[in-house]
């Protein structure tokens, strides 16, 4: 009801298990510090503001604006988000919002939600924010706007080119069809983007300008985010043109570094094929490998069962 | 709008929905995970996953089609993983010709598309069930005693919670701009895109500072009911022989999934 799903949520089956796992890593670990943040700038008024802030972003999200030939414009927020409430706080608003859409409407995966994570909610912080950031202490009106739409534009572009860098390690999606097509569809929405989202923030400054003074953007980021955000449009902005006009060079790159047969072959295999190495490839070697596993599972059962026994007392 | 306008809940009598929360979850992240560890092309472990899935369809007494016929939503995004058919491993099967740029599909491509396809059908179906046998807040609950932190699933919570208050606010500024944008029959309405996003744009601005002021609201009316910066709840959930058995038999079905995966 209400709902259409976004095109940047990745399902789970698309991304192998070592991307997702590295996704969930660095957002676990984006997020963990996220709460430390938020939690000392804003002690117990966390969780009713942040909570709120995820519905606002769920909710303004059903804002369209009819384009052309029955395609409306839709609204991600990440960016904007960042710039009013600080990178930090946007992180954990971005997480609590695609947690819910993987979660209860299916749009995007668990597996995959780590890197959901990052491209739509950590991505853009940094960059929106990070921005932002560089001349969030100037008086000009009009500069912070402009800075502000490049900033939601070129963080839309990079999380639809990092998403499809993820399909491609993934071997999901060939390079040379994923980023025309994902690029090619994600200027164009990121141009809506960057229009509401200066919209939004002039509308803002006009009516609680409290909340944009210098120093109160300078208490929710320090100046290191710009380089974060720097960095990272940076390389979207030289990457694109070279992966969707380049995709062979790229790959070929890619190939020599090692990293796309790294993500092809899956190292997760502990037990390759199910046989034990010094046993070599014989009926018991797979007994023994199957003992294994079954010892494993067993293993994480009583280590689960534990945890929940705990909690529970 | 009601309070459950957002709910994927189904209310039923059923051991599905009577099991414990957690071994919900945790079951149906080791399923999702299962399938992505499955090679490509292990059709029999991707049939023996489907026929899981099935069984724990028929003991939600939801109707054992229940997930399928709500599937469908993860299917648009399989338009991105279709190049995989055209992957320069494998043997060609055919060669097409669109707009000069010419397209082989591979035997490997192919199964490597038909595995994607699978591992997606198969997660989405879980995600389904598990929403659809588990009231919201017994989910988070059961991901709090995850070690999920509990200020993430706290703020979860709030937004679920507030999550149809906003949308009601979302709504009425819908029916306000409409109610403002009379157009003639064949005459276009509105003027250019830049001023219809400028529109939006207010518009999101005006629903930020809505929900940033309610936010303020909330937060004295919890202060002023005793809030200390905890959430507090009195459903304790705990693990019963029967969550024991149905936890220890799923995992051991979806261990048995891996090796014919391996095996097979």
């Amino acid at each position: 009801m209400h709902y259409a799903p976004a095109p940047l949520h990745i399902p789970d089956g698309f991304l192998n298990l070592v991307v997702s796992l590295t996704f969930w890593a660095l957002t676990i670990i984006a997020v963990g510090i996220a709460i430390s943040k938020t939690n000392k700038a804003l002690g117990e008024k966390q969780v009713p503001l942040m909570g709120i802030m995820a519905a606002f972003i769920f909710a303004a999200q059903m804002l369209n604006f009819p384009v052309a030939g029955g395609t409306s414009g839709h609204f991600l927020g990440g960016a904007l988000a960042a710039i009013v409430l600080g990178p930090w706080a946007a992180i954990l608003v971005m997480t609590a919002v695609i947690a819910v859409q993987g979660l209860l409407f299916q749009d995007g995966g668990l597996l995959v939600m780590g890197a959901n994570i990052f491209n739509m909610g950590i991505l853009t912080a940094m960059i929106g924010f990070g921005l932002y950031r560089m001349v969030s202490a100037s008086a000009n009106k009009t500069l912070k706007l402009a800075v502000a739409g490049v900033g939601a534009w070129i963080s839309t572009v990079a999380a639809a080119l990092l998403t499809s860098l993820q399909l491609w390690i993934s071997g999901t999606s060939s390079l040379q069809i994923v980023v025309p097509a994902m690029l090619g569809v994600h200027v164009l929405i990121g141009i809506g983007e960057a229009l509401v989202t200066v919209a939004a923030l002039a509308f803002i400054m006009q009516a609680r300008p409290d909340l944009l003074e210098a120093e109160t953007v300078a208490e929710k980021g320090g100046r290191s985010w710009i380089a974060a955000g720097v960095i990272m449009s940076l390389a979207a902005v030289l990457l694109s043109p070279l992966a969707s006009g380049d995709p062979d060079g790229l790959e070929r790159v890619a190939e020599d570094f090692g990293f796309l047969q790294a993500g092809l072959e899956a190292p997760y295999q502990i037990l390759p094929d199910y046989t034990i190495p010094f046993l070599g490839e014989t009926a018991l070697s797979t007994i023994v490998a199957g003992i294994v596993g079954a010892l494993v599972v067993l293993g994480l059962m009583v280590v689960i069962g534990g945890m929940l026994k705990k909690r529970n007392a | 709008m009601h309070a459950d306008a957002f709910d994927r809940y189904y209310a039923a009598e059923s051991p599905l929905h009577r099991l414990d929360p957690r071994v919900k979850v945790i079951v149906t992240v080791a399923f999702i995970l299962s399938n992505a560890l499955l090679p490509d092309g292990a059709w029999a472990a991707f049939g023996l996953g489907w026929i899981f899935l099935l069984l724990a369809n028929s003991a939600s007494n939801l109707g054992i089609d229940f997930t399928f016929r709500r599937s469908f939503i993860a299917l648009p995004f399989m338009l991105v993983a279709v190049s995989a058919i055209f992957a320069p491993s494998g043997q060609p099967l055919a060669e097409w010709t669109v707009g000069g740029i010419s397209l082989v599909p591979t035997d490997a491509g192919l199964i490597r598309f038909g595995s994607i396809l699978l591992r997606t059908w198969l997660s989405v179906q879980a995600g389904i069930l598990l929403v659809a046998v588990t009231p919201f807040p017994d989910l988070i609950h059961a991901f709090e005693h995850l070690r999920i932190p509990a200020v993430l699933t706290t703020i979860i919570a709030f937004l679920y919670r507030y999550l149809f208050v906003l949308t009601d606010e979302v709504l009425r500024l819908l029916r306000a701009r409409d109610s403002r944008s009379a157009a003639l029959p064949g005459q276009k309405s509105g003027q250019t895109v830049f001023w219809r996003a400028q529109i939006a744009g207010n518009m999101a601005g005006q629903l930020f500072l809505r929900s940033y002021e309610r936010s303020d609201r909330i937060y004295n009316a919890m202060l002023a009911r005793g809030y200390t910066g905890q959430m507090r709840t009195l459903r304790a959930h705990v693990m019963r022989r029967r969550d024991w058995l149905v936890f220890s038999i799923s995992l051991m079905m979806l261990l048995l999934v891996q090796l014919i995966g391996r095996l097979g």
